[in-house]
């Protein structure tokens, strides 16, 4: 019945439905889960080998966006998240999911698991912004991003704090980790985010986070100009992604 | 320990403070180049300071990018330079403190005793007037504190305890004078027949009100709740411009003689359930039903425009989730109208314009995105006559299953309410929209003004419609103005039903149970659980930290009894309630007045072209469009900026429904106060030809159109205010009949007035025509860009000498005569045959033609398609006297569209509307060259469509 993958909810998440039938598109088998069922139980996580972390604003984005998930994530579930990762299991974070795993820690984790070494900050415009954007794909060779063909994948941000930063010694170990995955080109770089950066992996390549949204751009209706060149109900190479997790999975 | 915790941010250029220095800018601040803005947590809490200060390095920071300081609350920091620091009052909902209260507990598994936030923005030394102009344009004393070079000191801030005393009001013996002052002294905003009729109650009663059942009766009673003026019985005249009465007729209401008689008329079977519930509710397809409602928030916006779009928003989505079983929200539409934002100066007390649409825009932004809602579709009119009194309507479409559309009470039930704590919130709204503004209405209405926290409401969104389909309850209602008073009495209007006040869960204590049962705290709705179930619904909630309590039961005793503490404060009978309001006959007068017209000359009509196309109603709105979110839920397939680009303006929104169907739903609005200023019968017949025009053109079917209305209007109390209203109402049924378009909800907002002194100033009589349309295909939807080079572009439909409104005209500062009259059968002949066109696949682009005529049509096209175009004026089907460039270019004559036509297909599209108003105009061109050209042939306008688009999307370019 396809891989097991989690999608995790909480106060304030939104984006859990459209991520579910993406995944469900990819056939992965998707639950939604509220955070207070895996904290009453953390060994549920074990049940699945996918772990999706979607948008929306955890908490408000209160603090700043991501913050209080991120510190759940750390104080109650650090351990069955190292227990699954150990295990194989794969992590995706996407805009609120992303800066969740930016600010737990969990990404860029050049120098181990639940240290903060970047962030998503507030955009150079000041304010939200809804728009497509284009990424050119950096590494091809992940268990997220193998079946990944496209030279330039098209997506949606939808964000007020998606300008990645780090200190410049981060940055450029990052960039000799060779952790980008994605970045934003054809000068569509929505936030001001260091070196163009809009998606970033962990030295393992098992957790991947981006700021634009797949899981919207998955099939020919979603995009802003499909009229009259893709049928409306086309799989879209954004799914690819999903669909990279899937069979990576499935392999191993 | 109290602590006051500064985070800063370590790049002092960070887009909030420069946000700032060019806000400041602005409004006229000068000499400011740096601020440093300054996040404030007040935290008083049982762990030691060491700990505190590990929690706030861990938890109220992000230490990339910011660094923390921490200070005993009694001797905090002073520095060099000069500051401000804004808090909120007390009461006023705090969503962040909410959080880290919530991120303390985690972290200490303790409660702090209490936690506020703040902002506090540090500037180089500045004297005390430039500190108290930047104060003023940072906060806004209704909700908030600020202080210049000093602290806040929210520790201090202590509710009062409550002790029970049962309060009543002496009615019985008053006359009329000391009746009115009553009404006055307890914001009762009631009449003096109305104050007699409580008065008369009570006396056969023999006992005097308590407070609380003066304050429901109100409450019940308020223009807010009641509709009073689209109920009452109207004796209308029409008056010509010597004063001679040319007609006189009664009307037995607004409502029944036209908004809903149309609606009776038409009678389609896909209307399951009108002007009922909290939301009109149309079939979508054989399983699914789709709702939409539009509410306004004008008077709370105009005092506090974050907080009253914010909460404007969030009550209507709350309508769609109280509206049969709960329906889930998929789109959200927005409509405002401002004052320019470059005004010069604004009446005393009144926030000026460019920051009031900041505001409210942020209000939207914040509470639509947090709730996972696309905001997909909206429109912004601009007039000075919107100053004091700005209009926010807010919509919701929400999609249920048929079998969720109806609801019912049954004595025994359960009255559950979910959400948010109760506090001072909001008190007096719904009496206060129905009173005009004055300048005192800044303080004097303070608590009638709040904000929202949208994720409270996500929460309970999230479990109610998890739970929604398992049977546990038979009803839901939102608790809206007039809080528990209105949604529990209106609940309980065919049962009755009893509340133990004191059992509803408080965000502080000191309130009275008056004070609990009308508070209009946000983010609370209440539910009919079936007994059996109670445990069931109280534990889902729960399981997602969503409180729900159970008050009380409906009865079946007809009667409405509220308790606290074991006391009887409210023994009301709910006939009396709802049955008890005397309507009285009301005068409206419409005097026929004949406005002047001249057409001006045009010197430069190229330049005047660029003027209409960078005005404020014309230009691109892409500035406030991109702060929504308007694709979230993966459902938007024409999206409300859409081509390669992104920056073509779409006619109507269109959502699926469900991905995996091929059905949709296309959202489209029509508002012109313009027109209404020479006519508002002809305003109602252009605002509802543009919403099905709007749904027309993107591919909905013409037969499946349904629509809301929303009036805001001036004080209906006054007969010339009246009678524009009846004209209205009067173009609402004969259009809606003509059209076959069903009303299915609809809202008023009146006493839209601004008392300066003596004198009263009305808006502009503004109807706002919300429109649904059905899509069947998806694979068939039309957008409004041109897509390719060297094809056919036709004008369908008859453009008339109607100038009376247009955009042209205003930019000479001329209002005009010939207000555009929509010809309906000609309209409709005209739909279908393109809804025919649209279905056979050969329409390339289709874009209706509104505001500023057939030009900024075509040019929103070329900057859409980024294509350039030639139009040929004297091919434009015209009819009327005066036929000159200006008049046929600029003309705002309904019903028209421009469309795009591949040349393999131009038989077959000429045949379609053989027999109608529709020419070959022009083609697109190989260039990217706009050009028209005039009657004679000369060349009228040639333009460059980048330097179009440049004109065009720099407006708000801010």
């Amino acid at each position: 019945m396809g891989i097991r993958a989690l999608v995790l909810r909480t106060a304030g998440t939104n984006c859990d439905e459209e991520t579910v039938y993406a995944l469900r598109l990819a056939d992965a088998n998707p639950d939604s889960l509220h955070i207070n069922q895996l904290r009453r139980d953390p060994a549920v996580l074990l049940d699945y080998r996918m772990l999706v972390i979607p948008g929306g604003f955890s908490y408000g984005d209160d603090i700043s966006a991501g913050k209080v998930l991120a510190l759940e994530l750390e104080l109650f579930l650090k351990n069955v998240l190292l227990e699954f990762l150990d295990r194989g299991g794969l992590i995706l974070g996407i805009c609120n999911g992303f800066q969740v795993l930016v600010k737990a820690g969990l990404l860029p984790a050049m120098s181990g698991y639940f240290t903060v070494e970047a962030s998503l900050v507030e955009n150079d415009s000041g304010l939200f912004v809804d728009r497509w954007v284009e990424l050119e794909v950096c590494r091809r060779d992940l268990p997220w991003t193998h079946l990944l063909t496209a030279d330039r994948l098209r997506m949606p941000v939808a964000h007020a704090e998606g300008k990645f930063v780090a200190s410049e010694n981060a940055i450029h170990q990052l960039s000799l980790s060779n952790q980008v995955v994605f970045r934003y080109a054809g000068g569509t770089n929505p936030n001001g985010s260091y070196q163009d950066i809009a998606g970033i992996c962990d030295p393992s390549g098992q957790i991947l986070g981006l700021m634009p949204h797949p899981e919207r751009a998955v099939i020919g209706s979603q995009y802003p100009d499909w009229f009259g060149r893709v049928p409306y109900n086309r799989f879209m190479p954004p799914l690819d992604i999903f669909r990279s997790g899937v069979k990576w999975l499935e392999k191993s | 320990m109290r602590i006051r915790v500064h985070v800063i941010h370590r790049d002092p250029g960070s887009p909030a403070s420069r946000e700032i220095v060019s806000y400041l800018k602005g409004f006229g601040v000068e000499g400011i180049d740096s601020v440093r803005r300054v996040r404030l947590v007040f935290l008083e809490a049982g762990p030691s300071l060491e700990e505190l200060e590990a929690f706030a390095e861990k938890v109220l920071l992000d230490p990339v990018v910011e660094s923390v300081f921490i200070y005993p609350d009694d001797s905090p920091p002073v520095i060099e330079g000069s500051w401000v620091e804004i808090g909120y009052l007390p009461g006023v909902m705090d969503p962040e403190a909410i959080t880290i209260s919530r991120a303390f507990r985690e972290f200490f598994r303790q409660d702090p005793v209490a936690v506020f936030t703040g902002v506090r923005y540090e500037f180089p030394p500045l004297d005390k007037g430039v500190l108290n102009a930047v104060l003023s344009q940072l906060y806004n004393p209704l909700i908030q504190i600020g202080v210049i070079n000093d602290f806040l000191h929210p520790f201090h801030q202590r509710s009062p305890g409550y002790e029970f005393s049962l309060r009543e009001v002496e009615l019985l013996e008053k006359g009329d004078e000391e009746l009115l002052q009553i009404s006055k002294d307890w914001m009762l905003s009631l009449n003096l027949r109305e104050m007699k009729a409580v008065q008369e109650h009570y006396r056969k009663l023999g006992r005097n009100p308590t407070d609380v059942e003066l304050e429901t009766i109100a409450q019940t009673w308020s223009e807010h709740c009641q509709h009073k003026t689209f109920k009452s019985p109207i004796l209308y005249r029409e008056v010509s411009e010597e004063g001679d009465v040319v007609t006189e007729e009664r009307i037995s209401s607004l409502f029944k003689d036209y908004i809903m008689k149309a609606t009776k008329e038409l009678d389609k079977p896909w209307c399951l359930s009108v002007f009922k519930d909290n939301a009109g509710v149309v079939e979508f397809d054989s399983d699914w039903a789709v709702c939409f409602k539009v509410e306004t928030h004008n008077h709370p916006s105009a005092l506090e425009p974050f907080g009253g779009a914010n909460t404007g928003l969030g009550g209507v989505i709350r309508d769609v989730l109280g509206c049969g079983l709960g329906a889930k929200p998929i789109a959200n539409t927005d409509v405002f109208c401002f004052a320019p934002p470059d005004t010069k100066e604004v009446p005393e007390g009144v926030i000026h314009p460019r920051r009031m649409m900041r505001e409210v825009v942020a209000g939207v932004r914040d509470y639509g995105n947090k709730m996972g809602i696309p905001t997909v579709n909206g429109a912004i009119f601009f007039d000075p006559d919107f100053c004091a009194n700005p209009l926010v309507y807010c919509g919701t479409v929400g999609l249920m299953p048929k079998g969720a559309v109806e609801k019912e009470i049954r004595p025994g039930d359960k009255i559950v309410l979910i959400g948010g704590r109760t506090g001072r919130d909001g008190i007096h709204g719904a009496t206060f929209s129905s009173a005009e503004l004055t300048e005192e209405s800044q303080y004097s209405c303070a608590s009638a003004v709040q904000i929202g926290n949208p994720i409270e409401e996500k929460k309970f969104a999230d479990v109610l419609l998890k739970i929604r389909d398992k049977g546990w309850y038979r009803a839901i209602t939102d608790c809206g103005a007039g809080g528990l008073s209105s949604a529990v009495g209106e609940m309980a209007r065919d049962v009755g039903a009893v509340v133990y006040l004191e059992k509803v869960p408080l965000k502080y204590s000191g309130l009275s149970y008056t004070e609990i049962w009308i508070s209009e705290s946000q983010e609370r709705m209440v539910l009919a659980v079936k007994p059996e179930y109670l445990e069931d619904v109280v534990s889902a909630f729960a399981e997602e930290d969503v409180l729900a309590t159970c008050i009380g039961e409906f009865t079946g005793d007809r009667r409405l009894r509220l308790y606290y503490d074991g006391a009887l404060v409210m023994e009301m009978d709910v006939d009396f309630l709802h049955g008890g309001l005397p309507l009285e006959e009301k005068l409206a007068v419409w005097t026929w007045v004949k406005k002047e017209e001249p057409v001006p000359d045009v010197e430069d009509p190229s330049k005047t072209f660029r003027q209409v196309l960078s005005s404020y109603n014309i230009a691109s709105k892409e500035w406030v469009i991109r702060q929504y979110d308007h694709e979230v839920q993966g459902r938007s397939a024409l999206k409300p900026l859409c081509g390669p680009r992104q920056v073509a303006p779409s006619d109507s929104a269109v959502i699926r429904g469900h991905l995996h169907s091929k059905k949709g739903i296309a959202l489209g609005c029509g508002i012109n106060p313009w027109y209404g200023r020479i006519d508002p019968y002809w305003m109602a017949g252009a605002c509802i030809d543009e919403a099905i025009r709007q749904i027309v053109a993107v591919g909905g079917n013409p037969d499946r159109i349904s629509i809301l209305d929303n009036f805001c209007w001036g004080n209906p109390d006054k007969p010339d205010r009246l009678g524009g209203l009846v004209r209205a109402s009067k173009g609402c049924y004969d259009f809606a009949l003509g059209f076959g378009v069903p009303f299915i909800s609809g809202k008023d907002s009146l006493y839209n007035e601004f008392l300066k002194g003596n004198e009263s100033i009305p808006i502009p009589g503004t109807l706002l025509i919300s429109g649904m349309g059905m899509i069947d295909d998806i694979s068939k939807v039309v957008s409004p860009y041109l897509k390719r080079r060297d094809t056919l572009l036709y004008v369908v439909g008859l453009t008339r000498d109607e100038l009376g409104g247009s955009a042209f005209l205003n930019l000479f500062g001329v209002l005009g005569n010939s207000v555009p009259r929509t010809d309906v059968s000609l309209a409709r002949e005209l739909y279908k045959r393109l809804h025919l066109a649209v279905r056979e696949g050969i329409v390339l682009a289709c874009h209706d033609i509104s505001d500023g005529g057939i030009g900024v049509a075509l040019a929103e096209m070329c900057i859409g398609g980024g294509i350039g175009a030639e139009l040929f004026l004297n091919n434009v089907p015209f009819e009327g006297d005066r036929r000159s460039n200006e008049v046929v270019f600029y003309s705002e004559s309904q019903s028209r569209f421009l469309v795009e036509i591949d040349r393999k297909h131009k038989g077959r599209f000429e045949k379609l509307f053989e027999g109608l108003p529709c020419e070959l105009v022009g083609r697109t061109s190989e260039g990217k060259s706009f050009v028209v050209y005039g009657l004679e042939g000369e060349e009228y306008i040639v333009e460059d469509v980048k330097n179009l688009e440049r004109v065009w999307r720099s407006r708000f370019r801010w």
